[in-house]
């Protein structure tokens, strides 16, 4: 399978600091991976990495055949790249059907003046827009909250606006920075099947940051494991269980050694 | 699903209609106004004309009109994209003084008459107010995009230092134009005076024509706020809302921060120039030292008052506030004198109301009189309560 996003041999540098150094990731075109490691690993700073947000002390990031590496990530975000947020970054003040609206703004042609003079074909735009809102809205299955403001929808339909925005940006790629953060396991794994009704409905490949192993091994086709910024294991759900590396970053030397 | 649609019809129409509603009420309103003031006014007994001199004088509603144009720019600024600007009078300054050059004898080198009501053989500038109006908000908004260019980069509290120096830097310039070079720019502190009349319909309105002035400052105001919400409704209204919320998230969902910011800037530049030039026209004249740092306070606290980003709380905001700055305060404080027979000098203390205004604003009401959120849910009001019971 080929690959529609990857990373080649990513370094991050804070001042002396090294929190990514010399990671490979590839997203393989309508894959469902994932990324985990224990608190600090880096993965937070790999996201930003391909997000735009940070740039690489070296390395590069290439999508869907372009180097996208230098872009800034407004660009990066409107060419197909589209990310939740870890701790939920929605507009708050604004409903539910705005917030999807706002990611389609690369999308949208309407310029000030046709805005203002409320021509035909932006508003024929601005209908369209609408209805594929609605739809996105409903796809996540959070169509009735529409008209509220993102503030005040619960938890969960949060979470799931974060994904009908991400979606409206029309990507190819999804950034899922964990997803599952404050479920309890039966929505966890209602959200499993919903990650492969992304992937098989809309085609489009996923990446997960999770620290849910029991989401992350039902979900993942491939993981990643980071720990202190290095790739120390890449694999199957099985052989990532069987690895002692792993076992050895989570657990500790000991446990690991055990087994 | 089908429901769901249905309702999203009914909400948009709901929320059209309160739009409506508003429009349709002030318009009328103002209306009557007008009608008062030419029609009736003096037919009335002296003890009413009286009251209105003391308590709302024609030229206090005008100039409260001018004060609402401004706070409408600086509303999509502050109150849409939330970039904190503390040198809005910068703008004012612009659309004044292009105002002064193109509508007066300021320039009496040379003799250009374009539309206007002025006799031709007067040296100057003269051109149609309309055309002033439209130059001086190209001027304003053009400033605008070279001033915001460099520094909409910077995070919000080094945006609102930088515009704060702007806002003083514009009005020294002026004050100081007298001879930049050789060259009389802006005549320094005599200012320029006197204004061309406005020419409307073939009519010259003089300086006390405030009937017609009163229509025309009316008709810009209602420019301003459907300009305002067809923007706020549209994409890029949508985009600035987004950054007011969370700038960070807006860029990750496709949004040019830089670009989108500096649209703001320019757009509520550009209405800076505008009121800007009615504001030289209500006053018959520019005077350097009125462009002082006190405007651009004022119209902030205008937009945070009514409730920043809602159209309808900032035009209530603007006329409560123009009203207590130019007549309000002065006649509350001669009454008090009068019935307890003090001396205090009232107007000396209007920054300490509206400071004291502000501050309890942010303590109590930090939405505003009628915040944006607020007016939604009213008119979501049913949508709401079934969400609430069909859902969680």
């Amino acid at each position: 399978m080929s690959s529609i996003l990857s990373a080649e041999n990513i370094t991050v540098e804070f001042g002396g600091l090294v929190a990514v150094n010399d990671v490979s990731f590839d997203i393989p075109e309508k894959g469902i991976v994932s990324l985990i490691g224990p608190n600090g690993a880096g993965k937070t700073t790999f996201f930003n990495i391909l997000t735009g947000l940070y740039k690489p002390t070296s390395g590069h990031v290439m999508y869907d055949g372009q180097e996208i590496t230098a872009l800034v990530p407004h660009k990066i975000a409107a060419a197909g790249v589209a990310r939740t947020f870890q701790n939920i970054r929605l507009f708050g003040s604004m409903t539910a059907e705005e917030n999807v609206m706002v990611a389609m703004h690369s999308h949208l042609k309407a310029s000030l003046a046709t805005t203002i003079l409320g021509l035909p074909s932006q508003r024929r735009e601005e209908r369209a827009a609408h209805e594929e809102a609605r739809a996105l809205l409903e796809f996540v299955g959070i169509g009735k909250t529409a008209g509220e403001f993102a503030r005040n929808l619960s938890y969960g339909d949060q979470r799931r606006l974060e994904v009908a925005r991400a979606l409206a940006l029309r990507p190819k790629v999804l950034l899922l920075d964990e997803p599952t953060a404050g479920m309890n396991p039966q929505e966890s794994s209602v959200f499993v099947d919903f990650v492969h009704r992304i992937r098989d409905e809309k085609g489009i490949s996923i990446l997960l940051i999770e620290h849910d192993m029991a989401v992350v091994m039902k979900v993942s086709e491939r993981i990643t494991v980071l720990d202190r910024g290095e790739k120390i294991a890449e694999g199957s759900p099985a052989e990532i269980k069987a690895n002692p590396r792993v076992i050895e970053a989570y657990l500790g030397k000991g446990v690991g050694a055990g087994h | 699903m089908a429901i769901s649609f249905l309702k999203r019809g009914e909400k948009k129409q709901k929320q059209s209609a309160s739009a409506r509603k508003w429009a349709i009420s002030l318009t009328l309103i103002a209306l009557a106004i007008w009608a008062f003031f030419t029609y009736f006014f003096d037919k009335t007994p002296d003890a009413v004309q009286s009251w209105f001199q003391v308590w709302l004088p024609p030229s206090t509603i005008n100039e409260s009109l001018v004060w609402v144009i401004c706070a409408l720019g600086l509303n999509i600024v502050v109150g849409y994209a939330g970039l904190l600007d503390l040198g809005f009078v910068a703008f004012w300054a612009f659309g004044g003084y292009t105002a002064g050059w193109f509508m007066s004898g300021f320039f009496h080198q040379v003799n250009i008459h374009f539309g206007s009501m002025s006799a031709k053989v007067i040296p100057g500038i003269h051109l149609s107010f309309w055309l002033v109006m439209i130059i001086a908000a190209l001027i304003a908004g053009f400033f605008g995009i070279i001033i915001g260019a460099p520094t909409l980069r910077l995070k919000s509290d080094y945006l609102a230092l930088v515009t704060l120096g702007f806002g003083e830097i514009i009005p020294q310039v002026f004050t100081n134009g007298e001879n930049i070079g050789g060259f009389n720019l802006s005549n320094g502190t005599k200012g320029i005076s006197p204004i061309d009349a406005i020419g409307v319909f073939g009519k010259r309105l003089g300086p006390f024509d405030l009937g017609w002035k009163f229509l025309i400052y009316f008709f810009l105001a209602a420019c301003m706020v459907f300009v305002s919400l067809r923007i706020r409704g549209g994409r890029l209204g949508r985009a600035w809302l987004a950054i007011r919320e969370d700038e960070l998230a807006a860029s990750m969902m496709g949004v040019p921060l830089m670009r989108t910011k500096l649209t703001a800037y320019a757009v509520g530049a550009f209405s800076g120039g505008i009121g800007g030039a009615v504001y030289a026209t209500h006053v018959n004249g520019i005077f350097a030292e009125r462009f002082n740092f006190s405007i651009s306070i004022i119209l902030l606290a205008m937009v945070v008052l009514g409730g920043m980003g809602n159209v309808w709380g900032v035009i209530i905001g603007a006329l409560l506030m123009a009203w207590i700055n130019a007549t309000g305060l002065p006649a509350i404080g001669d009454t008090f004198n009068n019935t307890f027979h003090t001396a205090i000098n009232f107007p000396s203390y209007n920054f300490l109301l509206f400071g004291g205004i502000l501050v309890l604003m942010m303590l109590f009401k930090r939405d505003g009189i009628l915040p944006e959120a607020r007016l939604k849910m009213i008119s979501h009001e049913n949508d709401d309560e079934a969400a609430n019971t069909g859902g969680h």
